[in-house]
């Protein structure tokens, strides 16, 4: 439909330069432009070597994003930009990026939550989310469990991770098994030729006095690592793909049944899982078994979509253009620890000038 | 010739509008820990108070450094997205040269701004426009012989009056005088920092702090 928001989106918190371009809930254009090779042998994201990038990457990532979507930057109704949480000096460069091209456009500007972007870019995928959604959103800086009513205003915590998040635990235990960095695609892969029922890893936070909807990754990431070193200290080959499968069996399936037990008990018949742990392959096939046995909708947007970019930032961006949510003000700030509870940022109310 | 001008390099929020002969309005903040709020707002201020429109503007004058990382890239991607969302042109100017320009002095002087960490940005000067060295970034006791003597500009320099002692004005980066300097540039076909019509790059002068992790470390007792 022509009259549905046009909006642009811009999402600089980690490693991914992303500027999306949607119309309402159609997806427009999806342009990425990673800096994760000059990472990956630091072994983790560098911060300062993620914020160069997206200053370079910027500009010619918008054009191509417009070039991609057909559209003239003066069509659009809105542009959205993640205000956090993510790395500082990251979110910075997007966030006066976004202020530049609204205020010389002339268009209203969006301060959005990076984590709510997540789970708003399902509407690109399957439309409308259901009111309320229930989302497991899972990646290499948060794991929770999130009950979101209205998911440009009100967006509620179950659960969260009390130590490492749940793409954390991927990269380590890439880093035990030398697989490099990231180690989400590469666990993934060496799974498939593993056993997931060759070792029986733990599973965090299960036992029935336990927090239903928290999560800990820490004791499975312990328990590998033990596994690996008991091998090579025996002189033994170690059986990276069965290790892979377990511990990938390990997470999923803590990650699955969390998920399905929150649904349950507070009667919503459908579940969604974003975040880039979201795009591993195991974790999908789990959650679509599980899901069908609970008699609950699975809605998990393509791999793409999970991982971080900007078409996320944008469909969230779209959603308060249709709302009437009012935009954010010019000294929008780019917030490190912006709560998952605060979907939209608008800035400090008051410009000094 | 209407030119909008900012620098974040510095602790100094610093935006002006200049017509070609005379700067029409200025905001200076100094506020170290809040370039990317305080940006936007003080361009829209300079704008309103020069009773300028946006579409008016000819061309983006900016500091390129060197500076501080996080506050100079806001400055950076604030140029290029004006610069490609109006079509006009972004000129890069080095810091500076912009503190160089305002001091006026004329004979050889130098321009040290904070660079945190006990160094500094500096460079030497033989006149207002005339750089007679590369920007640096060093600590203050290793260039007191360069120094020694000589008429210093900048906050930087400031902060250290046993190497720098004969501070002058100013202090602090003004966008005015960035954007009278780009002025003079621009009517006398001089080249900017950004010649070849390169998007306006940063200075960085350090590489970033990163360190290849040490070998794995085990979880077992030895």
């Amino acid at each position: 439909m022509a009259d549905e928001p046009l909006v642009l989106g811009i999402e600089t918190s980690c490693d991914e330069t992303g500027v999306g371009i949607v119309r309402g809930h159609t997806l427009l254009a999806d342009a990425v432009a990673s800096s994760v090779d000059e990472h990956a042998r630091f072994g983790g994201v560098v911060p300062e070597v993620a914020s160069r990038a997206h200053l370079e990457a910027m500009v010619p990532t918008i054009q191509r994003a417009l070039k991609e979507a057909g559209v003239a930057a003066g069509d659009l109704d809105g542009i959205a930009v993640t205000a956090g949480p993510g790395l500082a000096g990251a979110l910075l460069v997007g966030v006066s990026a976004a202020k530049a091209y609204a205020y010389a456009l002339g268009k209203p500007l969006y301060g959005v939550n990076h984590l709510a972007s997540h789970i708003c870019v399902d509407q690109l995928e399957h439309g409308a989310l259901p009111e309320p959604t229930m989302a497991l959103l899972v990646s290499g800086g948060h794991s929770s469990l999130l009950l979101a009513p209205d998911i440009t205003s009100d967006v509620r915590t179950l659960g969260s991770t009390i130590d490492d998040a749940a793409g954390e635990a991927f990269d380590k235990v890439a880093r035990v098994l030398g697989l490099g960095f990231p180690g989400g695609p590469v666990i993934d892969r060496w799974a498939k030729e593993g056993d997931p029922d060759a070792i029986r890893f733990p599973r965090g936070l299960t036992g029935s006095r336990d927090p239903h909807y928290d999560f800990s990754f820490s004791g499975v990431n312990t328990a590998v690592a033990r596994r690996v070193e008991e091998r090579r200290r025996e002189g033994v080959e170690v059986p990276i793909a069965d290790v892979a499968a377990s511990f990938q069996e390990a997470v999923t399936d803590v990650l699955t049944r969390k998920a399905i037990r929150a649904c349950r008990d507070n009667g919503v018949d459908h579940l969604m899982i974003g975040g880039g742990v979201a795009a591993n392959s195991r974790l999908r096939s789990m959650a679509e078994e599980r899901c069908a046995d609970a008699g609950l909708k699975l809605r998990v947007p393509r791999p793409k979509l999970c991982t971080d970019n900007g078409a996320m930032v944008a469909a969230l961006g779209a959603e308060m253009v249709a709302r009437n949510v009012t935009p954010s003000s010019l000294d929008l700030p780019a917030d490190a620890s912006l709560p998952v509870t605060e979907p939209h940022v608008p800035g400090h109310g008051h410009g000094h000038g | 010739m209407l030119l909008l001008a900012f620098d974040t390099a510095t602790p100094a929020v610093t935006a002006a509008v200049h017509d070609g002969t005379t700067v029409l309005a200025e905001s200076t903040s100094i506020d170290a820990r809040r370039h990317g709020e305080l940006l936007m707002p003080a361009v829209d201020c300079v704008l309103r108070e020069a009773g300028a429109e946006l579409d008016a503007v000819t061309g983006i004058v900016v500091g390129v450094g060197p500076g501080p990382y996080t506050g100079l890239r806001v400055g950076l991607v604030t140029a290029a997205a004006f610069g490609d969302a109006l079509g006009i042109p972004v000129h890069g100017i080095c810091t500076l040269d912009g503190l160089a320009y305002a001091s006026g002095i004329d004979g050889p002087f130098v321009v040290a701004t904070d660079a945190r960490r006990k160094e500094v940005y500096w460079a030497h000067y033989a006149g207002p426009r005339t750089r007679s060295s590369d920007p640096a970034v060093d600590r203050p006791g290793d260039i007191a012989t360069q120094v020694a003597g000589l008429p210093a500009v900048g906050a930087g320099a400031a902060l250290y009056p046993e190497v720098f002692t004969d501070i002058r004005a100013p202090a602090d980066q003004s966008a005015g005088a960035l954007a009278a300097l780009a002025a003079a540039k621009l009517a006398e076909g001089e080249p900017f920092e950004n010649e070849g019509g390169l998007p306006a790059l940063p200075l960085y002068l350090r590489r970033p702090d990163a360190q290849v992790p040490a070998a794995y470390k085990a979880v077992l007792p030895k």
